[in-house]
């Protein structure tokens, strides 16, 4: 029974994961942009809901209808002003200014907030639980799963229904005919990486309750969110979402054998699944 | 009409030769710098082998690595454990070094070369993590909190502070001269062409031949193996290894991309330049604590924006300057055209 409720806690985890994940997909899919400030801007969310909540007493489930739409203004702004200068055939720009603006932020967030570990408050939502036959689950990470499904599928039916998923698609295909075609492509990235932010918000708010954060917890869920990236398929939403259980139920299943081993675990079923799927599980687009 | 073509310039060879007394200069500084700035220089020495060796991966061969901090540490705890555990002398652990970073960096680069691009760097990062969980699980290295090294070991390496401090700042440049050495040797070889290519353009590089997976793998499985030597190095004048200390993202990777950035990526000055500036930088700036590190990032993005060459592409599209015979010229056309 322990093992079921390990692979059960590491599903609903996935769920969280998928919300690293699906950001870091969006704007890949749409620009081929990887931001390696993905996890600090998480990590951000987070200390401007413990911002909000310090200020305005807001509990932090209530501070997202701010998080949300800051965090948004913040990524078109970071996308119109700073990245859309690096987009091009090379590599290079991007990567090296995403990973200089990873090292600000972080160093950033130590001179406001200092290094000491906080955590969001969310009050007796945290605690709360429901049984389910044998095993008992949160209510909290339950929020988090489901949160995660409708993000997931709300951004499905952005990217196949709506205007603006077609300009998303129509520029990943061919950025310049795109262009001709009268879209504004600076303004397309912008928006993306908008959208990436404010799920980079939901998915910081819920870290906040889950876990005590610090400055330098950025790393971690960049790589966290990859990792469901690439486990799940280039390009695949959906997958993201797969890959997000996968690394969750693999982190449970290893802190069950020891503790030592939690996030090692994630890293090896990783590495595994890289060596045998390389493209992962459910391949959309090439990288 | 005779066309020459030459690697060969006047200054490049004006700078070999004033080599030579600096580095019979360098070699002496145990004689006239004091023991504080030899530590200092030692460090200097250290983290421009680091910068040319990574400016070879991203700035050459296109294999930005956001996580050389895995052969660094592995450098690092491999020497502690060839000395403290098998009870192997130094000098003779260094060697050994060198060759399990080789060992080990070809299975891992299989796997991760499937990675491409951008998404190549994390994955090089979810290594370093995976090398830096593992060793803190090994007790016998101190777990998770680290172990110091043996003082017997460090007083079979010669007699007396001074001299220990004289022989640590020696393996040091020569470990720099080592690398830089290998740098330009593998740079003018049949390899090295290949590798420009690349830099320059990779589907051009295909098309003319070049067997771009070898070529890669052959510059990572190098540079990860003396990566792994400077690690040993690196531990051995801190004598005290912790895997937070060993694997440490903003040490071993943070600094040494922005000192290539700043100095100039894909030459082989650049890293040279960028650390003597980056050491400049922190010796004066290094009180700022936090605001230092914001600075450096701001500086290191608004040259990749403004300037992506770094100051030393900067002087050589201005003036044409290359310190190293390494790109060949042709002579004795202008003088036709004229």
């Amino acid at each position: 029974m322990d093992w079921l409720n390990a692979i059960l806690q590491g599903t609903l985890l996935g769920g969280l994961y998928a919300l690293f994940a699906a950001g870091l997909s969006l704007i890949f899919g749409v620009m081929r942009l990887v931001n390696i400030a993905h996890g600090d801007l998480i990590v951000l969310s987070a200390y401007v809901a413990l911002s909000f909540g310090v200020s305005l007493g807001l509990n932090p489930l209530v501070a997202l209808l701010l998080v949300v739409p800051s965090m948004a203004l913040i990524g078109y702004a970071l996308q119109r002003l700073i990245l859309n200068r690096t987009m091009g055939e090379d590599l290079l720009p991007p990567l090296l200014v995403t990973f200089g603006l990873s090292v600000i932020l972080q160093n950033v967030l130590l001179m406001g907030y200092s290094a000491d570990p906080q955590n969001l408050q969310a009050g007796t939502i945290e605690t709360a639980s429901v049984n389910l036959g044998p095993v008992a689950v949160g209510v909290m990470p339950v929020l988090v799963f489901i949160t995660a499904v409708v993000v997931i599928a709300a951004l499905q039916w952005m990217f196949y229904r709506t205007a603006l998923g077609r300009a998303f698609r129509a520029t990943s295909d061919r950025q310049d005919v795109a262009q001709l075609m009268g879209l504004n492509r600076a303004h397309v990235f912008g928006l993306a990486m908008a959208l990436s932010l404010a799920v980079t918000a939901l998915a910081g708010v819920f870290l906040g309750i889950r876990t005590a954060f610090d400055p330098a917890a950025g790393g971690a869920r960049l790589i966290f969110g990859f990792e469901a990236v690439i486990i799940g398929g280039l390009g695949n939403l959906w997958g993201t979402l797969a890959g997000g259980v996968i690394l969750g139920v693999a982190q449970t299943l290893g802190a069950k054998i020891d503790p030592g081993y939690q996030i090692l675990a994630g890293h090896i079923v990783f590495l595994i699944i890289l060596a045998l799927r390389p493209r992962g599980l459910f391949p959309r687009i090439d990288g | 009409m005779t066309l020459i073509v030459t690697r060969r310039t006047r200054l490049s060879t004006a700078w070999l030769i004033l080599l030579v007394p600096i580095v019979l200069l360098l070699i002496a500084a145990p004689w006239w710098a004091g023991r504080a700035d030899l530590r200092l220089m030692g460090e200097i020495a250290l983290y421009m082998s680091l910068a040319v060796l990574w400016n070879l991966l991203a700035g050459y061969a296109g294999l930005v690595s956001v996580g050389q901090q895995a052969y660094v540490g592995f450098g690092g705890y491999l020497f502690f454990a060839l000395t403290m555990l098998a009870g192997l002398h130094p000098y003779a652990a260094l060697p050994l070094v060198v060759l399990a970073g080789f060992v080990i960096s070809a299975p891992v680069a299989v796997l991760i070369f499937r990675l491409r691009g951008a998404y190549f760097a994390i994955g090089t990062w979810v290594v370093a993590e995976v090398f830096r969980l593992s060793f803190a699980q090994v007790s016998a290295l101190g777990g998770g909190s680290g172990t110091s090294l043996s003082p017997n070991i460090v007083r079979s390496l010669a007699d007396g502070r001074d001299a220990r401090e004289a022989v640590a700042w020696w393996l040091a440049l020569g470990a720099v001269s080592l690398v830089i050495g290998a740098v330009v040797w593998l740079l003018r070889s049949r390899q090295g062409v290949a590798l420009t290519a690349i830099r320059d353009n990779e589907l051009a590089a295909r098309s003319l031949g070049i067997d771009i997976w070898r070529t890669k793998f052959t510059v990572y499985v190098l540079v990860s193996g003396l990566t792994a030597l400077i690690g040993a190095l690196i531990f051995l004048q801190k004598l005290r290894i912790s895997p937070d200390a060993a694997f440490s993202a903003n040490d071993w990777t943070a600094f040494v991309i922005f000192i290539v950035v700043i100095g100039g990526i894909g030459t082989l000055e650049g890293p040279i330049l960028g650390t003597l500036v980056f050491f400049a930088l922190r010796e004066t700036l290094a009180d700022l604590g936090t605001v230092y590190l914001i600075a450096l990032g701001i500086v290191a993005i608004v040259i990749m924006l403004f300037a992506p060459r770094g100051l030393w592409g900067f002087l050589r599209d201005r003036w044409g300057v290359e310190l190293f015979p390494l790109s060949r010229r042709v002579s004795g056309l202008a003088k036709k055209e004229a």
